[in-house]
């Protein structure tokens, strides 16, 4: 009678990092799903757990024996295996022999073109018990961390040092052995409110004993639980907690069982910008801020302790006692920072190198007023008094101390000390734009002045590091000139600016006053060819394929957004009706004509009426449909081209373009050489599939 | 003033003297027993119990009982206590937190053994911490030196939120494998010392009854903190930079280990005052990390191979050293 049991598997390690056990997890079911299917092991249902201390899973209704599995062992070719007489060969029975089955059983199938003899085997399946042996020390062994490490005199690595193996099937222990630890039956609770070892009877005791031992083993569980509680405690205060899956998913993973808690500071602090006052109490402290029915933040912070309520009082002066101290830091920088105005500090830079061959930071700055002044003008902006004043101001938070502590903050301190000396609101803006964006899918900047000094900087970066012959390879990208470029990329199309890359990277080349080892024409290429690359890159992760892209950025000019617009439109293109008569149009002209020169075509030269047609037909859809392509209406250009395909397709019916005489054959290779050229100004046709 | 080693050697009296701001018993420990508390239980947990190098060190690791110790595979347990100077943290003494010049007291534990968290956790107990009552946790901090050219995984460990203890497994040292790993645990002895005696500032601790840390270090906070931020000369510094790597390297190269790792220490604590004088910019900070960390790695290398040479003297498990291919150890051939 066929039977099922349960696993579990516990791995009891050392602290985990919180951030990565999510990815652990996933990594864990993947192996043990993957593992359990190498061991032709039916299931009921998978069920991952994890704490900081422990990585768990339990599987549901597994057959106590594993299933027969039928081999088939390939033998002697059918022609070698059986005489004229259809009689067994020596040859096939000394290979059933060596099977070890009756040379009856053997049958003759076909594998790959070929006859082979066949012995059909049965694999007896074992015991579960100890077939898991194996599949959980692969499992285990196979589970890819971000981060690994080893301990002691280790040979593996793991996330953290394995302390503990919990694994059972049934009521009986799968024997496993890892490094010195041996796997048992026995689990261990929170780490000080259950220290001693736990005694299992099952997998379906598993999460009750924890639960009694202080550690809430189920991820959701826990999280709900977390997020209720610190809910809770907040609205004790009227306050509410902004949600924040990030700060929750990692104090999730930071404790075995939470306890929510409130702590207060002295609102003297909130004179503090906000931003600091959030970043020490998430980045810093793990703690969720405040804020009261108006969005403020209040003077109240909810932390969340790994353990009961009992003593939390106690826990919660700790906590207040180091918020109170970054506190003070931070007000003691922000006190002493607004002492002196941002354009004093300006005059400071000339002691920060930005880099030994590219000049101090106060040189650059001068760079980006000149830069950013002529990427407004580009642009058509008309600030340009509050840009030179952001270009002007926009390094100089990086003489402040809260900048020297709080480095992520750079911008916005600026934005906030600009504010305080005075500065026009649009010119601290524009200082916590121009770094913008951060990261991959970080807002641009909105304000004129923000987008032109963000531009100017990015363009500073790239064509400095590259004059100098710093450029990314590989993974070493150490000045993250990707994210530069990326960010100009993002800006560019996001923003929907159209801006000639080249003019400004020439520009800003001339802004160099050092001496620089490329010249300007290597830096433009190399500079364009880079921005291209990360071009190619979003436009595919936008969902366009590699053929339309191909095809924009082999015909490309300087200007991104344009690039962006006609791979939207051969996109869409792809999608026609028409969309095959226009390739219809395309491909033999091209072929035919490719090797061809630019020919005058000369209606003298025409010999049959479709050549006149074809030619009388170019030029009239020249008339018709350039204006399209003005109004960069590509979708009605193309429309209008693939029109042509009737009277090409009788032009190709009724004549023979590669006849004897070179001047009539040269004039019908012009007249289709022509009918290429309409597709040129868009896109290289030949790089699509159809 | 005779120190009173006696009772605290059985370490349980340590436990008793807890006094904590929740409310509880009299006495809490100074700042002196708190060192003498940690000494006696590592050094009852078999630790050398060392003392403090004689050259600047930004902390602990950089102290050779650390950064040479923890290479090659020579079983290694000490502890110590470190003055450690990190220029750039110099608040004129105004800071209740923030020192230029502080002491750690540092555990090597090589191999870490497999209870090195129970371990750790008992000596909080011993200075009187009922870690129960409080939040104690792991957090996830991953140490690199970029200038020692070495990293490692581990911890802060949080007491109430507050960092107490770095905990680190070394993964490498000087750009070189540590194997076996060893398990280094700094503790932060003032913050733990403020926690204790539930003082808000640092400069309130009471070093022994009547003395604060304070007095003791106030002044010269101010004084390090005005010559490391206007005062040092930094062409004076410079030079000495330029001196103290040729310096390391000659006697490096002659295989001479420890005294050319003095230079490269020099060097690094070089390199901090012209960081704290805002003389280096980020872009060449790369340059002289690289600098000082190609020292660091030439002092690892020649550290390992002077070692080697000796035989590994200090690796007496001899299943280890045949598993090495090495002679029979030292001590069995006398």
């Amino acid at each position: 009678m066929p039977m099922n049991r349960d696993l579990l598997l516990e791995i009891g390690t050392e602290e985990m990092p919180a951030m990565l056990i999510p990815e652990a997890l996933e990594e864990l079911k993947k192996q043990i799903e993957k593992e359990l299917a190498n061991a032709r092991l039916e299931y009921d249902s998978i069920w991952i757990g994890a704490t900081p201390r422990r990585l768990a899973l339990i599987v549901k209704g597994i057959p106590v024996m594993q299933p027969d599995a039928i081999k088939e062992i390939r033998g002697p070719k059918a022609a070698q295996a059986y005489d004229a007489d259809n009689r067994p060969t020596p040859a096939l029975l000394g290979f059933a022999r060596g099977q070890g089955v009756n040379v009856e059983d053997i049958v003759v199938k076909e594998l790959g073109n070929t006859n082979y003899a066949i012995a059909t085997k049965k694999e007896a399946g074992q015991a579960t018990l100890n077939v898991l042996s194996e599949t959980l020390l692969q499992v285990i062994e196979g589970i890819p961390f971000q981060r690994s490490m080893r301990w002691g005199y280790s040979e593996i690595r793991f996330i953290r040092p394995i302390r503990w193996m919990t694994s059972m099937f049934g009521g009986e222990v799968v024997s496993l052995e890892i490094e010195n630890v041996k796997a048992g039956n026995v689990t261990y609770g929170h780490r000080f409110l259950s220290p001693g070892p736990i005694l299992l009877g099952g997998a379906e005791d598993y999460v009750e004993a924890l639960r009694k031992a202080y550690v809430l083993v189920d991820v959701e569980e826990r999280r709900d639980w977390i997020w209720e509680q610190v809910q809770r405690v907040a609205a004790d205060y009227d306050g509410g907690i902004i949600q924040d899956d990030d700060l929750l998913e990692e104090v999730t993973f930071l404790v075995e069982y939470p306890t929510a808690f409130a702590g207060k500071f002295s609102a003297d602090y909130l004179i503090i910008p906000s931003e600091v006052l959030v970043t020490s109490m998430k980045e810093h402290q793990r703690y969720f801020p405040v804020v009261d029915a108006d969005g403020e933040l209040m003077s109240i912070f909810i932390g969340v302790r790994n353990g009961i309520a009992e003593n939390i009082e106690v826990v919660a002066q700790g906590n207040e006692r180091v918020l109170k101290a970054r506190l003070e830091d931070a007000h003691f920088f922000f006190r002493e920072d607004t002492k002196i105005p941002l354009e004093t500090k300006v005059e400071l830079l000339k002691n920060v190198i930005y880099q030994a061959r590219l000049g101090t930071v106060w040189v650059k700055t001068q760079r980006l007023r000149g830069i950013a002044d002529f990427v407004g003008r580009e642009l058509g902006f008309t600030e340009m008094n509050l840009i030179d004043r952001a270009a002007l101001l926009c390094k100089a938070d990086l003489e402040t101390s809260m900048v020297g502590e709080f480095p992520e903050l750079q911008g916005i301190m600026g934005r906030h000390y600009a504010i305080i000396d005075g500065e026009d609101p649009l010119v601290a803006q524009a200082i916590a734009e121009h770094y913008q964006p951060r990261f991959a899918g970080d807002q641009i900047p909105a304000s004129p002045a923000g987008i032109a000094v963000s531009l100017a900087e990015k363009f500073d970066n790239l064509v400095g590091n590259f004059a100098i012959g710093v450029k990314p390879s590989g993974s070493q990208d150490p000045y993250a000139l990707r994210r530069q470029a990326l960010g100009i990329v993002a800006m560019v199309l996001e923003g929907r600016l159209t801006l000639n890359l080249e003019g400004v990277i020439r520009y800003t080349y001339r802004e160099f006053a050092t001496d620089l080892d490329l010249s300007e024409d290597q830096v433009v290429d190399g500079v364009l060819d880079f921005i291209m690359q990360r071009l190619r890159g979003v436009l595919s992760e936008s969902g366009l394929s590699y053929d339309v892209v191909d095809a924009v950025l082999e015909n490309r000019g300087p200007d991104l957004l344009l690039i962006q617009d006609q791979a939207r439109a051969l996109a869409s293109l792809k999608k026609q009706p028409y969309f095959n008569d226009l390739m219809v149009v395309f491909n033999r002209p091209f072929n035919l004509s490719r090797q061809t020169g630019d020919q005058q075509v000369q209606p003298d030269f025409f010999v049959e009426q479709v050549e006149q047609d074809l030619y009388d037909g170019l030029l009239k859809l020249d008339q018709m449909a350039r204006p399209y392509l003005e109004k960069r209406d590509y979708l009605g250009y193309f429309e209008a081209i693939a029109g042509l395909r009737p009277s090409l397709d009788d032009f190709f019916a009724k004549i023979m373009v590669m006849v004897e005489d070179q001047a009539i054959r040269d004039n019908r290779l012009g007249l289709l050489k022509m009918v290429v050229k309409l597709f040129l100004p868009v896109a290289d046709f030949s790089k699509i599939i159809g | 003033m005779p120190i009173r080693v006696e009772p605290r050697a059985k370490l349980v009296p340590a436990r008793e003297r807890a006094y904590f701001f929740w409310g509880g018993i009299e006495l809490a420990l100074t700042f002196q027993e708190v060192i003498l508390t940690l000494q006696t239980y590592w050094g009852d947990r078999g630790c050398i119990i060392q003392q403090p190098y004689d050259v600047e060190v930004g902390a602990g690791t950089m102290n050779p009982a650390t950064f040479l110790r923890a290479l090659g595979p020579e079983p290694w347990n000490v502890a110590y206590v470190e003055p450690s100077r990190r220029p750039t943290d110099g608040r004129y003494g105004e800071n209740p937190n923030r020192l230029q010049h502080y002491y750690q007291f540092q555990v090597i534990l090589k191999p870490s053994p497999d209870d090195v968290l129970e371990l750790y956790m008992d000596s909080l107990r011993q200075l009187g911490i009922e870690i129960e009552k409080h939040d104690v946790r792991l957090v996830e901090d991953n140490w690199e030196s970029p200038t020692l050219g070495a990293w490692g995984l581990g911890w802060e460990v949080w007491l109430d939120g507050m960092e107490v203890t770095q905990f680190t497994y070394f993964q490498q040292c000087g750009g070189i494998d540590c194997n076996p790993v060893c398990a280094e645990i700094t503790y932060g002895i003032e913050r733990l010392a403020m926690y204790i005696q539930n003082k808000a500032s640092v400069y309130d601790i009471e070093w022994i009854d009547g003395i604060t840390y304070g007095e003791i270090h106030h002044q010269s906070e101010v004084d390090y903190s005005n010559y490391n931020f206007s005062a040092a000369d930094v062409q004076t510094l410079l030079t000495m930079f330029q001196l103290s790597e040729g310096e390391a390297l000659q006697t490096l190269e002659k295989g001479w280990v420890q005294p050319g790792y003095d230079y490269v220490l020099k060097c690094s604590h070089l390199f901090n005052l012209l960081d704290a004088r805002g003389a280096i910019s980020v872009t060449e900070r790369t340059a002289y990390i690289g600098r000082i960390r190609n020292l660091a790695r030439t002092a690892a290398r020649e550290y390992l191979l002077q070692r080697e040479k000796l035989g590994f003297p200090l690796l007496k498990d001899e299943a280890r050293r045949e598993a090495l291919g090495l002679v029979k150890g030292v001590n069995a051939n006398e």
